[in-house]
């Protein structure tokens, strides 16, 4: 507290001190002028017309906790390039020792003699879980925040997004254990059944046997996003302006044609941002797929076959014999995803502040 | 507008039959869904190509196209519409409260199996493929430590953070920060713990360690303040921008520095919306696995130094268990998922209440 009221005994003082020097100007108060030892006159500072206001301490405890929070926020960006620095660090000497091509080659062995490791399969298999996951989730979370947002009674609708919101912070491990003790079995059966009727479709062939297949890990992979999507749509949904819609309402509209044009183009930019954070968490899940995929390596698009392997999957099921080429190919590989989620996280923000500008300016 | 309704217009002498749309009568919608299911078991039972469920599919599909059809024929095509899309929407709802309700049946049905003292009051360790016993006290242990630890580097790390961006930032810089602190938000928890594990584990922790990698609960803890940091920084940013400018005028005008100004007037106003970031957090990180089993390693035993040596954590332990061919397993593994499941819906109900009673709210 003790440098601001010198503050402000200065401030009426103008900028005639500086013109002469040590005298003070009449607008000084006495307890100021009662200091001359004070080292911050006017004349030191050699400044302007504001010249008699102190200057700031070169240390002092406000400069400090501006120092502490700066340093805060660029930990920020350091340990952004930390992320990018160390893994590259790790990876390249694996990278080196692969006696195969890292993009091409279709396998995992990096602990022998002879390290060979591909990315292809397991990038693959990632992108095309998640592409799976989200065809099945979009559509239903969209229909799930329709209902939440403009079907359900208000205080249903709100106890019920209480519940989507509870539901998208249940740890991942779970919904894994869930695929495989308990959700196998109807999916087993409906691979079956699809194998035995649609066969001839190549992504329902091969002879089994099903179940732990890419069908059961995109499905789960979308129950787990499910919330997630819901809840961010629901949020945009319900801030559609009042005026739009009974504008709709009121021109004749039934209520599906008001959701058609009032509701869903001003929500647009919202869900896609809520889908490609949805697609960034179902590229990076890792645990309830290396529990429900049935661990494989090769490029297929068959859907109910046991098989399919993501980057993150692998990561996990492969880490505990990995030796340091291992790791290191491990770490190349989560090196690819990570560059993956950044390139996907970074366009959903865009879009998002994008969108903020829209909306602030409409509003 | 309402004070220029006031002319009196002699009403349309048109029939009031035709001034009501034509709408199909109450009982249609039920009766179609009848039809529906009817027909539906004819076809599939009728050619045996499936059990109750596809009957239950080919009814819902027929019911989307009798009800499209009749309302069509009835109301015209735009109510049609309408009512079909209304049928689409509610149907997603239920198809989708089928497999979380599923989720949340089998976690209790098959957690309370274990749920017993010798769960929490033991370790695993010494346990054998035939031991029915052994609990999750070691990965509770691990879990409170490393989630601990991790609340303790991240709290003060990113509320400071958030200060910077809100009240010193300004410019491209501190865009920056706000950009990447969003971009930071969705790096995937095998990631940062791929991080951890070579900048901790593999090169710093080596060289105080004899050149052995340091698998240790406090790597975990890293991994878990990586994946903390923005969701506090976040919701701390938020806050702060919330509480009334007046407020901090006011301390300006009394000639309250800056710093304290923040210190002792803005934080404490934003505090519980605070607060309620830091248990969202803590709840995420609770339930991640991959980083504790890339960097903390898991052990059967009990460890209670975050500082050496493997440790478990609760989600791990669940994964552990469910990987292990022992046929005790799985119920020790769906018992720690519950109590995991417990711990992170107790935090996140904790935070969404504290929420509601906040005063600045949004």
């Amino acid at each position: 507290m003790g440098d601001t009221p010198q503050r402000s005994a200065h401030a009426g003082t103008g900028g005639i001190t500086v013109a002469t020097g040590h005298e003070w100007a009449a607008g000084a108060s006495a307890r100021v002028a009662e200091t001359p030892g004070n080292p911050r006159t006017p004349v030191d500072n050699g400044m302007g017309g504001g010249g008699a206001l102190p200057r700031a301490r070169s240390f002092g405890a406000e400069r400090a906790f501006r120092g502490l929070t700066l340093a805060a926020g660029t930990a920020v960006l350091v340990i952004i390039a930390a992320i990018a620095i160390f893994l590259i660090a790790r990876a390249v000497p694996a990278l080196r020792a692969n006696t195969e091509n890292f993009w091409t080659y279709e396998g995992w062995s990096p602990n022998e003699a002879q390290p060979k490791f591909g990315i292809g399969t397991l990038a693959f298999g990632t992108v095309l879980s998640s592409a799976l996951a989200l065809l099945i989730a979009v559509p239903v979370a969209l229909g799930i925040a329709l209902y939440l947002s403009h079907y359900a009674p208000r205080r249903l609708g709100t106890a019920l997004g209480f519940l989507i919101d509870l539901l998208a912070a249940v740890p991942s491990v779970v919904f894994g254990l869930w695929g495989r003790d308990v959700f196998i079995n109807p999916v087993r059966d409906f691979s079956a059944w699809l194998n035995e009727y649609f066969g001839w479709i190549p992504i329902f062939g091969g002879d089994g046997p099903f179940g732990r297949s890419i069908m059961l890990g995109s499905l789960v992979l979308a129950i787990m996003v499910l919330p997630i999507i819901t809840s961010l749509s629901r949020e945009v949904f319900l801030q559609t302006p009042t005026a739009n819609e009974e504008a709709a309402l009121a021109l004749g509209a039934t209520r599906w044609e008001m959701i058609r044009t009032a509701v869903l183009p001003y929500g647009r930019p919202g869900v896609i941002a809520a889908v490609m954070l949805g697609l960034g968490r179902a590229l990076g899940e890792t645990i309830a797929l290396a529990m429900t995929l049935g661990i494989t390596f090769g490029v297929s698009f068959n859907l109910i076959q046991n098989g399919g392997n993501t980057i993150a999957a692998n990561i996990a099921n492969a880490f505990g014999e990995a030796n340091d080429t291992g790791r290191g190919a491990l770490i190349a590989s989560g090196l690819v995803l990570f560059t993956i989620t950044l390139i996907v996280n970074i366009t959903a923000r865009v879009i998002i502040y994008r969108r903020r500008e829209f909306t602030e300016s409409a509003a | 507008m309402s004070t220029t309704v006031t002319t009196h217009r002699p009403r349309p002498t048109a029939q009031p039959t035709t001034l009501r749309a034509r709408r199909l009568p109450r009982y249609a919608a039920p009766l179609i869904a009848l039809a529906a299911l009817l027909v539906a078991a004819g076809i599939v039972y009728g050619t045996g190509i499936g059990g109750p469920v596809l009957v239950v599919v080919v009814a819902a599909l027929l019911y989307l196209a009798g009800l499209f059809a009749a309302a069509n024929a009835v109301e015209g095509r735009r109510a049609a519409r309408n009512r079909t899309w209304s049928a689409l929407i509610h149907s997603a709802f239920v198809l989708a409260v089928l497999p979380l309700a599923s989720v949340v049946w089998t976690l209790v049905s098959k957690g309370v199996e274990r749920l017993d003292g010798n769960f929490f009051g033991t370790s695993m360790n010494n346990i054998g493929a035939r031991d029915p016993n052994g609990g999750a006290y070691h990965a509770i242990v691990g879990t409170l430590e490393q989630v601990g630890i991790a609340t303790l580097i991240t709290v003060p790390l990113g509320i400071l953070c958030a200060i910077y961006v809100v009240e010193y930032g300004r410019g491209r810089f501190s865009f920056a920060i706000r950009f990447f602190v969003d971009v930071m938000t969705g790096i995937p928890s095998i990631v940062s713990g791929l991080f951890v594990l070579a900048f901790w584990v593999l090169i710093v922790s080596p060289m105080v360690n004899d050149g052995r990698p340091g698998f240790s609960g406090f790597a975990a803890a890293l991994a878990l303040s990586v994946l903390m940091l923005p969701t506090v920084v976040r919701s701390t940013e938020e806050m702060l921008r919330l509480v009334p400018a007046p407020l901090r005028e006011g301390a300006y005008a009394l000639g309250v520095p800056k710093w304290k100004t923040i210190l002792r007037v803005v934080l404490p106003t934003a505090l519980p919306g605070i607060v309620t970031g830091v248990m969202l957090a803590i709840a995420r990180a609770a339930g991640e696995t991959a980083p504790v089993l890339l960097v903390a390693g898991g052990g059967a035993a009990i460890n209670v130094n975050p500082f050496e040596n493997n440790q478990s954590s609760l989600a791990l332990f669940v994964y552990q268990q469910a990987g292990d061919a022992s046929k005790y397993s799985p119920a020790r593994a769906w018992t720690a998922a519950l109590t995991l499941v417990a711990l992170v819906l107790v935090l996140t109900i904790a935070a969404k209440l504290l929420a509601r009673r906040n005063r600045l709210g949004r």
